[in-house]
């Protein structure tokens, strides 16, 4: 009989043992009988002789080797029927541990597929992404020139691709409707391995100036707007004016991690004999490469950068006025995709493994104050001849089965955690849409599960183990009941002192994100109402009409009812946006042109700088005056002129702003520093030109207006009034200034409000911990209290003693927690801001906060035992 | 009584084995033989038999079936399986290579070859 056959048998094979030894005393008997035994006297002799005959049968079970199993069963019923027993006693368990592992799982699922996961391309980690790199090591995008060189000369790479974002409106049957998408190089999606469902690839001869009108469909676009027409392939589309071909739809799973709203792609269409100071000569292009196989990221890097070393030397011949970028960077995809949310991540998940072991903390000590109400059935059993090692078993199939319950309960509390946390993650982040519950997530619990549970039931199970025999019978034994406390309060302090590191974490994000948002923006945020109003269609591609359009719109906004000022500027504030230019500065005292430095370019329309109150320092600001055939004239910001002119007065000095073959840009004032990518960020160079003497009309403006009162409301006015020019063009990014600062701040937010949420689960587990460890001492000692009382302590000694008792063991997890934090804190980094991860000011409030919750958690059991009587302590023993 | 512990380690299985390979045969019939062919000097406690038959037919060198003795009472029978006969052939191999070697160890005599 196998193994398997001889457990499922069991019970049958109980009654045969039972038949056979009962035969074996039986024939025993009868052969006394024969020799001439009397019959009760042969069946007394025989049972006698025979021993145990429940030793036998068991250790004949024992050798059928399905012991285990049925022992485990038995525990496992045995630990079903405590756990039914003690509802309140589970249910704090399972909770508690449902959010440590809910809340881990949770967090687990959303850095899963960002840091840990490979992309979901074939063979990802050969997918770079190639930067311009300027000489302080930041990454630029690429440009067109540099993109051309490499596809030449590269030899570490099997493709290479551009692309840049293209929003074309989309006409026809349907309403009209602005879409996402991208301009690529025809290997784009040869870089990422990804073909087509339907249809085919782009290919070179698609990506030709003047090329045929082709695009592809992503799924989504595919089924929402053409509702999975399957012969959608060959269609025409009209987009912005012009017909496209759609060629092909990319498949359902398809994530385009470096756009991920993209909804069509079409080819870029670059001319590829322009000269290096056109236009697409601008750093306005992300670059991606696939490496051959076998190439490591730093031959790839050195091979683009002899590359660059040509470039150099061939610009450097020609009297161009190109400048090859200093270095190429080469990252691979994945980082570069992460690399902005990494650091909240990790943190995140540094500070959910805290609360997840405050949370096994916790429930240790629960078991542990319930073991010790268990000890005389410990010892009983003990007595009865159960094994130290049964018990142990008995005590982790215990904690298992809670900790099972935990995590199934905890599957839930993530999946609501998931939800939560995607609907709180900052813009932006990346791969979005693969965070989940998945298989990853659920291995993930049921890891975390079982650790919880043998981490959990370990100390009570040894605490259990090691009573000795005997004592438990008789409840007071000293020693056992010191060791039991000393392993409780180690626990308690244990709990204290992650709660203070969690709270450190949370209260040094707070006073960061006060920091940032007490920064001046150098603008007044307040009352403005901000929308990006683009053009579409081929009446633009004349830079007059869309200057015409802009002015008239502008006048119509302005006559809206609530609207104090309005005006247009090419880029604006802590939007995202960033348009940088090199400016050049006339020859100075050393009769050198000086140049190079990086700025923000904004053209803006008279009135821009009134609007957004940005101060005037010095000279005058732009005005009507200041139109196309006029003098240009040019505003500078403070630290620009700063930079360049020291105490001198800059007005009157000439700069160029990008191409240097153009009209000399006059001085004529200097304006407060505005903040352009974040609050956070301390770059400020910026030039203001008239939008009307700026070289090429933008496409896309930004509208400001300053309102009256409340901003949001003005929003639909507004929008009415543009569409009264001309309703066939998009009106997108509509905001707020005061919602466009709170977003550039949306991942230190994130951050908080997990720590936030993760601090005060960990202040409720240690003050419920701490309670729970006075109110177990105080009952332990209940006839000590009782003596003092009696022999004359007062109320307030007996209060003394007890709370000193709980302050102690604050004192002790506040003192290893705030070593913890000055470690754990620098883990922060670049998530705080304008502080220090030591500020004394979050330290101390963190641990008054503690103080007085502790304190409160203390006064219940010491105010209890401020009242036990004498008489009815010292009767009752 | 002459207890287990009197046996050395295996010596047990090996002397069920073999009385068992004389034919089908009941765990009490078992402890009457050894009895009896050893001169009382072998006397198995069933504390031992027992556990020791269950062990040998988990290890499926004895099968068991249940079957009338002559006096008609239902008992369980152990027999040799073929896996079995082949470990007694070794057993008692080395038990006998065993005991020589023992054999030839103590007539040593003392002080010299």
């Amino acid at each position: 009989m196998n193994w398997w056959r001889r457990f499922w048998h069991s019970s049958k094979m109980d009654e045969q043992l039972d038949k056979e030894l009962r035969f074996h005393l039986e024939q025993q008997a009868q052969d006394l009988i024969a020799r001439g035994a009397a019959p009760d006297e042969a069946r007394r002799q025989v049972q006698m002789a025979f021993g145990g005959h429940s030793q036998i049968a068991e250790d004949c079970r024992e050798a059928r080797g399905t012991r285990w199993l049925e022992d485990l069963i038995h525990d496992f019923r045995y630990a079903l029927r405590m756990l039914r027993n003690k509802p309140a006693f589970t249910f704090a368990c399972v909770i508690t541990l449902a959010l440590g592992i809910g809340a881990s799982a949770a967090i687990f699922s959303a850095v899963d597929p960002i840091l840990f996961e490979p992309l979901p391309y074939p063979h990802a980690s050969r997918i770079m992404m190639i930067w311009d790199g300027s000489h302080d090591g930041s990454r630029i995008p690429g440009t067109f020139g540099a993109f051309r060189a490499m596809v030449e000369g590269s030899r570490a790479f099997e493709s290479l691709a551009v692309m840049k974002t293209w929003q074309p409106t989309i006409t026809g049957e349907a309403q009209p409707e602005r879409l996402e998408g991208q301009n690529v190089s025809a290997d784009y999606f040869r870089v990422l391995g990804v073909s087509p469902a339907l249809g085919r690839d782009f290919q070179d001869s698609d990506d030709q100036f003047k090329g045929p009108n082709v695009a592809i469909l992503s799924d989504g676009l595919w089924r929402g707007r053409f509702n999975g027409d399957p012969r959608i392939v060959g269609h025409e589309v009209k987009m912005d004016g012009d017909l496209y071909t759609v060629i092909g739809v990319m498949p359902a799973g398809f994530e385009n991690v470096l756009a991920p709203e993209t909804q069509l792609w079409s080819p870029l269409q670059y001319d590829r004999s322009l000269p290096p100071l056109s236009k697409e000569w601008g750093h306005h292009l992300r670059t991606i490469g696939r490496l051959q196989p076998h190439v490591t990221q730093a031959q790839a890097s050195l091979d683009l950068n002899r590359i660059l070393h040509n470039l150099a030397t061939i610009y450097s011949r020609s009297n161009s006025d190109y400048r090859p970028p200093d270095q190429f960077i080469v990252s691979s995809l994945q980082d570069d995709v992460t690399r902005s949310v990494r650091p909240a991540l990790m943190v995140a998940l540094g500070a959910v493994m805290l609360v997840l072991i405050i949370a096994c903390v916790n429930v240790t000590n629960l078991l542990l104050t319930r073991s010790s109400q268990r000890r005389a059935e410990f010892a009983m059993r003990t007595a009865l001849g159960a094994a130290r090692v049964r018990l142990i078993r008995q005590l982790l199939t215990e904690s298992l089965l809670l900790a099972a319950v935990g995590g199934v309960v905890g599957m839930l509390v993530a999946k609501m955690g998931v939800t939560g946390l995607v609907a709180l993650s900052p813009a932006g982040l990346p791969r979005a849409h693969a965070i989940g519950l998945n298989g990853n997530v659920f291995i993930f619990g049921f890891i975390l599960t079982t650790l919880t549970g043998l981490l959990v039931g370990l100390v009570p199970a040894w605490q259990a183990s090691h009573d000795e025999s005997g004592a438990g019978l008789h409840q007071s034994s000293r020693s056992g009941v010191d060791r039991r406390h000393l392993a409780r309060r180690a626990l308690v302090v244990t709990e204290i002192s992650l709660a203070l590191v969690l709270l450190v974490g949370a209260g040094l994000l707070m006073r960061s994100l006060h920091r940032l948002f007490a920064v001046d923006s150098g603008f007044n945020a307040n009352h403005l109402l901000t929308m990006q109003v683009q053009t579409s269609g081929h009446q633009f591609d004349d830079d007059d009409y869309t200057r015409r359009f802009y002015a008239q719109t502008l006048e119509k906004v302005k006559n809206v009812p609530g609207v104090v000022a309005a005006a247009y500027t090419s880029q604006l504030p802590l939007s995202g946006e960033i348009d940088e230019y090199g400016v050049h500065f006339d020859p100075g005292p050393g009769g050198q042109t000086e140049g190079g430095y990086s700025t923000f370019r904004y053209g803006v329309t008279p009135g821009y700088l009134e609007t957004m109150q940005v101060p005037l320092l010095r000279g005058r600001l732009l005005n009507e005056g200041d139109v196309a055939n006029a003098p240009h004239v040019v505003l500078i910001s403070e630290s620009l002129a700063r930079l360049r002119f020291r105490q001198e007065n800059p007005i009157g000095h000439r700069l160029h702003v990008g191409r240097v073959d153009l009209p000399w840009y006059t001085i004529v004032g200097v304006v407060g520093d505005v903040k352009q990518a974040s609050l956070a960020v301390m770059e400020s160079y910026a030039v203001y030109v008239p939008a009307a003497q700026w070289y090429f009309a933008d496409s896309a403006m930004s509208l400001v207006v300053r309102a009256k009162g409340d901003a949001a409301p003005l929003a639909p006015a507004v929008r009415e009034a543009v569409w009264l020019i001309d309703k066939d063009q998009p009106i997108v990014k509509v905001a707020t200034m005061e919602s466009l600062i709170a977003a550039t701040a949306a991942q230190r937010r994130f951050v908080l409000v997990l720590f936030e949420a993760f601090g005060l689960v960990a202040l409720i587990l240690a003050a419920t911990g701490i309670y729970g460890v006075l109110s177990g001492s105080v009952t332990a000692r209940i006839r000590e209290i009782g003596v003092r009382a009696a022999l004359g302590a007062s109320r307030s000694n007996i209060l003394g003693l007890v709370l000193r008792q709980g302050m102690t063991l604050t004192v002790w997890g506040i003192a290893v927690g705030i070593a913890g934090a000055l470690l754990a804190s620098r883990m922060l980094g670049t998530l705080l801001f304008g502080i220090s991860h030591l500020d004394p000011y979050t330290y101390i409030g963190v641990t008054l906060l503690l103080i007085s919750v502790s304190a409160i958690a203390c006064w219940m059991p010491a105010w209890r035992a401020s009242r036990v009587d004498p008489s009815i302590t010292l009767r009752s023993e | 009584m002459a207890l287990k512990s009197d046996l050395p380690q295996g010596t047990l299985d090996l002397l069920i084995l073999k009385v068992v390979a004389l034919g089908p045969i009941h765990g009490y019939a078992i402890a009457q033989r050894l009895q009896q062919v050893s001169q009382d000097v072998v006397q198995v406690p069933q504390g031992s038999l027992y556990p020791a038959l269950h062990r040998l037919e988990n290890r499926s060198l004895l099968a068991a079936d249940w079957k009338a003795t002559e006096t008609g009472r239902e008992a369980k029978f152990y027999r040799l399986t073929k896996k079995g006969r082949a470990q007694l052939e070794t057993e008692t191999a080395s038990w006998q290579r065993l005991t020589e070697s023992v054999a030839l160890i103590l007539k040593l005599s003392e002080g010299g070859v």
